[in-house]
């Protein structure tokens, strides 16, 4: 089976900050992992690459958490493979 | 002092603009050098504060031209408003020892990206002859220096967005210690180029519309390109040739924040403000207006405002501080230097020119911005800021003359 999108979101993260995949949890806080305001727009842009997406600079900038991290790139991709649903949820 | 920046091509249209409040900012037209053909609509954001109206031929001949990059071309335009305004006559003395110092964080890229459009885009297998001195840092520096035939010390510091203010502060600091009788100093920045703006692009800081600094709906910083220098001489020599000063510059603060290459440090920042008043031997109540770095980011206004209450405590309520990079967009390594031609009109004329864009106020930004309309004060003394990335702080003292 191919890797969970959630899966994939922790491996760039880990892969980018330079941590162990272990320690990279959905749950885990941005302070936890030691990511500051640089540090996140450094992930972002490693995500948009990985899943092919474009995170806009007023969404990024809300992001705070894993959790936003998964969910937000999950709509971006769902989006992508079905622009319709985009339209109608916007 | 003479300036070209997007609020016009020299000093008195940049005053007019700043006294009424009126922005520079717009759309980055395709038509600045390479960029038409690489093409604007790639860049997410499409507004800058680009000198507009400008045609470098009326400057500059064909042949000259071909020797400089757009950044350099702005050095010289502003040197040229310079020195014609400081009356300066040029002795053989003086030309052997007149200084010039200029600031610029990205120097000639501009050209440089025509030479990596053609070998990357194009594939082509040779880039311009020319391309190592259109591209080089120190080239305004270098083409004042013909410009006027000087041959005294000159040279260029490239400290990001503190850039020219580090360079009239070395510029101060030689002038006082009789190193040179005078000197040119300033900075000049071309940064509107499409490699450089998907570069700020990738860091999230550019605003989708205007920069709004101080304001609780900020939304990023706004780039913008031109220049501003400066003569700087010792008060009696101005004096006793009969020329009446623009204001006295009296203090240069600087610090390294040593801890995060793109978060700024309020404690940083404070250092090198109070370097500037300990330097200029001012108390914090003689300053009255103080032209902010604020760039329009969540980093820098916080952490500026943080900074401005931790050095003057009480006084902060009675001190106006705006930011006319609303006005003029940050300019990178001219910044410095046109912030300090605006802060020595403001003390010139009297008048404080205002933060424009203003329409939310921050309660962590708890400052009188000078909100949208400049303010009729005649302040005694004031501070121009810069705190650049990578945690390099310069700050500069201004006193009126009378």
């Amino acid at each position: 089976m191919s890797e969970t999108i959630q899966a994939r979101v922790l491996r760039v993260i880990a892969t980018t900050q330079r941590i162990p995949l272990e320690k990279v949890k959905p749950d885990s806080t941005f302070e936890e992992l030691g990511i500051d305001s640089m540090d996140s727009i450094n992930i972002l842009f490693d995500l948009e690459s990985e899943f092919d997406i474009e995170i806009k600079d007023e969404d990024a900038k809300k992001i705070r958490t894993i959790r936003e991290m998964i969910d937000g790139v999950t709509y971006l991709v769902d989006s992508k493979q079905n622009p319709s649903a985009q339209t109608a949820t916007e | 002092m003479g300036v070209i920046s997007a609020l016009g091509l020299d000093q008195q249209q940049f005053w007019q603009a700043l006294a009424r409040g009126e922005s520079g900012i717009g759309p980055i037209p395709n038509d600045i050098g390479p960029v038409a053909e690489m093409g604007m609509n790639q860049v997410r954001f499409k507004n800058g504060a680009p000198v507009l109206g400008y045609d470098a031929d009326t400057y500059f001949s064909r042949k000259t031209l071909s020797f400089m990059d757009r950044f350099a071309q702005f050095s010289v335009i502003a040197a040229r408003e310079a020195v014609s305004m400081a009356g300066v006559e040029w002795t053989d003395e003086l030309r052997e020892s007149a200084a010039i110092i200029t600031g610029s964080c990205m120097g000639g890229r501009f050209t440089e990206e025509i030479g990596y459009w053609e070998l990357f885009h194009h594939g082509r297998h040779r880039v311009h002859p020319l391309t190592i001195p259109l591209g080089m840092s120190n080239a305004g520096a270098s083409h004042i220096s013909m410009e006027f035939g000087l041959h005294g010390p000159a040279y260029t510091i490239s400290t990001a967005c503190s850039s020219s203010a580090h360079a009239i502060g070395n510029a101060l600091w030689m002038v006082r210690s009789g190193a040179a009788p005078l000197a040119i100093a300033g900075g000049s920045e071309a940064p509107l180029f499409l490699g450089g703006l998907k570069a700020w692009e990738a860091m999230r800081v550019v605003s989708p519309d205007t920069c709004r600094p101080f304001s609780a709906n900020r939304s990023g910083m706004i780039l913008g390109e031109g220049a501003a220098m400066l003569v700087i001489e010792p008060l009696e020599r101005a004096l006793a040739r009969g020329v009446k000063p623009l204001a006295e510059i009296v203090g240069f603060g600087m610090s390294a924040d040593a801890c995060h290459v793109t978060q700024p440090s309020a404690e940083g920042a404070a250092r090198a403000m109070r370097g500037a008043l300990r330097d200029g031997r001012l108390a914090p109540e003689q300053i009255g207006y103080i032209n902010a770095h604020g760039t329009a980011t969540e980093a820098n206004d916080r952490m500026e405002a943080a900074a401005i209450h931790d050095v003057f405590g009480v006084h902060t309520a009675a001190l106006p501080v705006s930011s006319t990079k609303s006005m003029h967009g940050h300019t990178l390594g001219a910044a410095g230097a046109i912030e300090a031609v605006a802060t020595i009109l403001a003390l010139r004329n009297g008048v404080l020119p205002p933060t424009a864009n203003y329409t939310e106020a921050d309660p962590e930004c708890e400052l009188d911005v000078i909100p949208n309309q400049s303010r009729v004060v005649q302040a005694e003394a004031a501070l121009s800021q810069s705190f650049a990335f990578g945690g390099l702080n310069a700050v500069l003292a201004f006193r009126a003359w009378h």
